[in-house]
């Protein structure tokens, strides 16, 4: 395509994504406790009750006990199931996938439904751990597609040369394939953490109403009234984001975790 | 050649303990689901084990109906609009180098992240009357008053394109990646023009993955259960927003579920018909 034509399709979409982040994040900025674009007078005391105001303190613990435990687990699920299916080739390879990337597939909304009345139906309904199970199930698909990506990536001919030197299968899992895919594991963690940090509506259907998490207290307030901390939530939360993704593409092939061959 | 069929019990817990966390954590909610949807309702949010069909029939109520219609349609506009947008300009991205790529794909990923509520709120102050970008159009004169355009339809299709948009380039990514450079050169080489070439070879090449993308796209979107209360107007709440209240707020569990169903079927099918006609184009040469 024409390289002018492609750079302006391009600036546009940039735009397109951008702007809504601009307008934000200058409304962040707001001295008053007021919404205005351009901010009148500048300040950062919106940030600043972010993280001294309970109101938001507390879904910020929350969001993120629950991030760094669900993004563990999915990982915990993924590694053996796909460090199998690559190790092994069994007829029930596809199925075993296919379970592994179901949840992702489908429209949230009905996954969600099903958590809710599971935890109704055990009792669990409510409590933070139901909503850590939940999106560890629930982000599997992350670690699995990248650590299955990672996998495909070694060749037979390392694990065979290890093994022609000695190593029992354990020896060659932790001292050849583990170093390997760490970069993999990383990135599959790093994706379902900000993911489940980001999660409403599985979260809000499994514990909504007792543990508040970032987002569901961001749609709470959006009843009673817009304030600058919601801006300023919405800022952290694209900062954050940009910098794992930075991380991961700076301690890894970020193109190469995405598909590209 | 290393032994490829799995040998004593070590090799089959690998895949027994994750297998077994997915059974139980998600098909047997999905199990429930199916029993519940035909379960009576009890009032107080619970529920009686039966065999009560009425949740299903009340599928064919003129207002379920309007639901369903409108689900769809915003569902299958948002996919378009999308993979119009999408289809080229990740085609352009990646014939970029490969730094350009990475702190394109990065940004990509964190737009992807962003919450539903945060993506609804940006909009909703974007599109506002104080704070929205009506004020910069009065600035530069286009305008006379600023000017409140959510909520809306309009507003609505931009939420969802913005919640759409980067899940389309990163579906497409890895095809398009692979896409043989020598594929459109070879067509500029014999004369044809450079857009000429992507519309003539480029897109025909990329027809399954592009019908893939429209499909999870339209089930994606399907799923969108914040933006239209949002960004839309009663009139434009969808399905999903149907079935969480209905669960939540109805306490009216069987109906909800029974949704559910409905709507994973319209899913299920939807995925069944893109994976039979991948594999059917793939199959040709």
């Amino acid at each position: 395509m024409n390289r002018t034509i492609t750079n302006l399709g391009m600036g546009l979409v940039f735009s397109f994504l951008i702007a809504p982040l601009i307008v934000v994040g200058g409304v962040s900025l707001n001295a008053q406790k007021r919404l205005l674009f351009p901010p009148e007078g500048l300040s950062l005391r919106w940030y600043g009750e972010l993280l001294t105001d309970l109101a938001w303190l507390v879904p910020v613990k929350n969001s993120l006990i629950i991030a760094s435990c669900s993004a563990l687990l999915a990982l915990l699920i993924a590694l053996p199931l796909a460090y199998f299916l690559w190790r092994y080739r069994v007829f029930y390879a596809k199925a075993l996938f296919t379970l592994g990337v179901a949840p992702f597939v489908l429209p949230p909304v009905i996954t969600a439904l099903g958590f809710l009345i599971f935890w109704v139906t055990l009792g669990f309904y409510g409590h933070m751990s139901a909503v850590v199970i939940s999106h560890g199930i629930f982000f599997v698909t992350l670690p699995l597609v990248t650590l299955s990506l990672g996998f495909e990536s070694m060749g037979d001919d390392i694990v065979e040369a290890a093994r022609s030197m000695g190593a029992d299968e354990r020896m060659v899992f932790r001292s050849v394939v583990l170093p390997l895919v760490r970069p993999y594991m990383i990135s599959g963690y790093a994706f379902a953490f900000v993911l489940s940090l980001n999660e409403y509506i599985i979260a809000y259907m499994v514990a909504g109403f007792t543990v508040e998490t970032l987002p569901i207290k961001i749609f709470n307030s959006l009843r009673y009234g817009y304030t600058p901390v919601m801006a300023s939530v919405a800022v952290m939360f694209a900062l954050l984001a940009a910098v794992v993704f930075a991380l991961v593409a700076r301690f890894g092939d970020l193109p190469k975790l995405l598909g590209k061959v | 050649m290393i032994d490829r069929s799995p040998r004593g019990a070590g090799a089959y817990v690998l895949a027994f303990g994750p297998g077994l966390m997915l059974a139980v954590f998600f098909l047997v909610p999905f199990g429930i689901m199916l029993l519940v949807s035909v379960a009576e309702a009890v009032k107080g949010g619970a529920y009686n084990l039966a065999f009560d069909g009425s949740h299903y029939a009340r599928f064919f109520t003129p207002f379920f109906g309007r639901v369903l219609g409108f689900s769809l349609f915003i569902a299958l506009l948002t996919a378009c609009i999308c993979i119009t947008v999408g289809f080229p300009f990740t085609y352009a991205l990646t014939r970029l180098g490969h730094r350009a790529q990475v702190v394109w794909l990065v940004f990509i990923l964190a737009v992807l992240s962003l919450s539903e509520v945060i993506i609804g709120f940006s909009w909703s102050i974007l599109l506002s009357r104080t704070a929205g970008i009506s004020n910069l159009l009065v600035w530069l004169g286009l305008m006379r008053e600023p000017v409140a355009w959510f909520p809306g339809l309009a507003a609505l299709l931009c939420g969802l394109t913005y919640l759409g948009l980067p899940y389309t380039v990163l579906i497409l990514y890895p095809p398009l990646s692979r896409l043989d450079p020598e594929l459109p050169e070879a067509a500029r080489m014999l004369g044809a023009s450079p857009l000429r070439s992507f519309f003539t070879v480029v897109v025909p090449a990329m027809r399954p993955a592009i019908v893939a993308t429209v499909i999870m796209l339209f089930v994606f979107t399907l799923g969108a259960y914040l933006l239209p209360q949002v960004l839309g107007r009663p009139q434009h709440w969808t399905l999903s927003v149907l079935i969480t209240d209905q669960a939540i707020f109805q306490s009216n569990l069987p109906f909800a579920a029974a949704m559910a169903i409905f709507l994973m079927g319209v899913s299920l099918a939807l995925v069944l018909v893109t994976s039979r006609l991948n594999r059917r184009a793939m199959g040709s040469p």
